[in-house]
């Protein structure tokens, strides 16, 4: 009897087992696939395809600099604008609102994640370009005379993918680290008040115990940003010329393969397109393992049990 | 510092945090004035049930994206959910376990994979060996992309069934399989169900991982192995097109895909507060 209950046993472990064995397999299998498609590129170009900032299809020219530099930039940019919001949202909601508001506006923020990236690009295209192009055409000349600011005032550019972005991370930020506010002890707080600490100066003592795991959550954030593409390739111009400026149209990794994967016609030009997707695939592993290990070994210290993962508008 | 001025910083502070609540909102509120009040004007019985008409004629619909959109999202949801709920109960029953942490990992980098890189993924595996577009290789996309968030739903959830009614279960004999599926799952099975429409509300949604699997198609269509139009890249067809006509309808699509996850957030938020007032009873 208990010999045929432990077979059992380790039937249905095997059994549930393999499908979380697929989980992984499906991951490896990604990368090995997208390795060995971008081989032709990777051979004919090695290293220089990410220090070449030519690229020129019709002409076989392939370097991948500009759109690396435009995925980092306007990631950038974005979490510039999406941190101080979405933190200050984390310790509105999780320290100082009211309770019953509390839940619709967990709400109302986690629904900023759940609309889909191509409304956000539509509503890119027809609404935040043309409010971006008035507000570059009113910048004073002097402005415009930057580096930062150089160019034709198109709308499409930099500035309104940034845009876009802040939009679509703050969500991912601000629920992380409402969760990890949440996991700072109490006793912490009140040691502060104790102190005879001002509301303010209690909140910080909170932040900085949690600052291992806020940084975690902005790094979530920024995994996000670089990967984004149906948004950032509708609004940000599409143009693969290396720039300092946020007016000027520039193009990402993610784009170029939105755009591009289709209509390449020779081989080298696919593989050059999956290199970018190979690579993209690791910095946003990277990243994100880094993020995940930050909040986790946060959640850990704190001894809080809790998951940071935001299921968009779920509980 | 005087103690006038710390209470000054606090509050500043506190406006600061209040008013970035309010600036959060404002794009959110932008968008969903701008879809609905577009989409109301440009919406009409015909989107639902015509086909597009040829470039430079006005009017048509969208009724076969409406159909590719419900077939590969359910495409994917038939490859997601038996393979999200049975790693998510691995994950959930052996949590300690060396092995179940690999999963729990991959699951979250699986999550983390932009969209853009599993459309390629599933463009290799799915569209070159076959050398056709599908609406198979576009529900494998978004397949690849659901089961991630079941997995991690799913263990969420059943972490949260009172080890107590599993240690019942076991008392009376029963083995764990049938502890696990008689009991415990039964017991998590409606937020497991919420999850799963929110995880669809989410891949229906997508554009990026169909661009290049499930492609496009002018007619209607249904077959697996043919190219299928969807909701997500058809509007994007159309908002990037030089045609008046064609973003009055991306608008329309544009606001039937918000009102789908509109109102699959909405039914989610309902019965997990159901949930909760039977768990605090």
């Amino acid at each position: 009897m208990r010999r045929s209950n432990s077979r059992s046993e380790l039937a249905f472990r095997l059994g549930i087992g393999a499908f979380g064995f697929l989980i992984v397999a499906i991951v490896c299998t990604i990368g090995i696939v997208l390795a060995v498609q971008s081989m032709a590129s990777i051979r004919k170009f090695g290293l220089s395809f990410w220090l070449t900032r030519t690229w020129d299809p019709v002409a076989g020219e392939f370097g991948a600099l500009p759109f690396i530099w435009g995925t980092l930039y306007s990631s950038v940019i974005a979490l510039l604008l999406a941190t101080p919001i979405a933190l200050g949202i984390a310790v509105f909601i999780s320290e100082l609102c009211p309770q019953p508001l509390r839940q619709p506006l967990v709400f109302l923020t986690e629904l900023l994640a759940a609309i889909p990236s191509i409304v956000y690009g539509l509503w890119g295209i027809f609404v935040l370009v043309p409010a971006v192009r008035t507000v570059e055409r009113s910048l004073p000349e002097l402005l415009r005379g930057t580096p930062l600011f150089s160019g034709p005032p198109l709308g499409l550019g930099l500035l309104s993918a940034a845009l876009v972005l802040a939009v679509m991370v703050v969500p991912f930020i601000s629920s992380v680290s409402r969760e990890v506010l949440k996991s700072v002890p109490t006793a912490q707080r009140e040691a502060a008040y104790a102190l005879g600490a001002t509301r303010f100066e209690a909140i910080r003592t909170a932040l900085s115990y949690a600052r291992t795991g806020i940084i975690g959550a902005i790094m979530l954030g920024f995994g996000r940003a670089l990967g984004e593409t149906m948004a950032v390739t509708m609004v940000i111009g599409n143009n693969p010329r290396i720039s300092l400026s946020l007016v000027a149209p520039q193009y990402t990794m993610a784009a170029v393969i939105a755009n591009e994967f289709t209509e390449a016609a020779d081989e080298l030009y696919l593989s050059a397109l999956v290199e970018i997707g190979l690579v993209l695939f690791i910095i946003t592993l990277l990243v994100n393992s880094l993020s995940r290990l930050l909040i986790w070994s946060m959640n850990r210290t704190s001894r809080v049990v809790t998951a940071p993962e935001p299921v968009h508008a779920s509980a | 510092m005087t103690s006038a001025m710390r209470k000054a910083i606090s509050a500043v502070f506190a406006a600061f945090c209040t008013a970035s609540v309010l600036l959060a909102l404002v794009p959110l509120g932008f968008v969903l004035f701008f879809v609905v009040s577009q989409g109301v004007q440009s919406i009409n019985l015909a989107f639902f049930t015509h086909l597009p008409l040829p470039v430079g004629e006005v009017g048509g619909g969208m009724a076969n994206a409406i159909v590719g959109t419900l077939l590969v999202s359910g495409l994917a949801a038939a490859m997601a959910v038996p393979i999200g709920v049975l790693s998510g109960i691995y994950m959930a029953e052996y949590a300690g376990s060396r092995f179940a942490a690999s999963v729990r990992f991959a699951a979250d980098t699986l999550n983390g994979v932009p969209s853009i890189v599993i459309g390629l993924f599933a463009y290799v595996v799915g569209v070159l060996p076959f050398k056709q577009f599908s609406a198979a290789a576009g529900g494998f996309a978004l397949g690849v992309m659901m089961i991630p968030i079941i997995a991690r739903t799913t263990e969420e959830l059943l972490l949260l069934v009172p080890p107590t009614m599993r240690e019942g279960a076991l008392a009376l004999g029963a083995t764990r399989a049938r502890a696990v599926f008689t009991v415990v799952v039964p017991a998590a099975l409606p937020g497991i169900v919420t999850g799963v429409v929110l995880a669809l509300a989410r891949i229906a949604g997508e554009t990026a991982p169909l661009l290049f699997t499930a492609f496009n198609n002018r007619f209607f269509s249904t077959s697996l192995r043919q190219p299928i139009s969807t909701l997500t890249v058809q509007v994007f067809t159309y908002a990037t097109g030089p045609y008046e006509d064609w973003h009055r309808q991306a608008w329309a699509g544009a606001l039937v895909l918000v009102a789908m996850v509109l109102t699959c957030s909405l039914l989610a938020r309902l019965a997990t507060r159901r949930l909760e007032r039977m768990h605090a009873r």
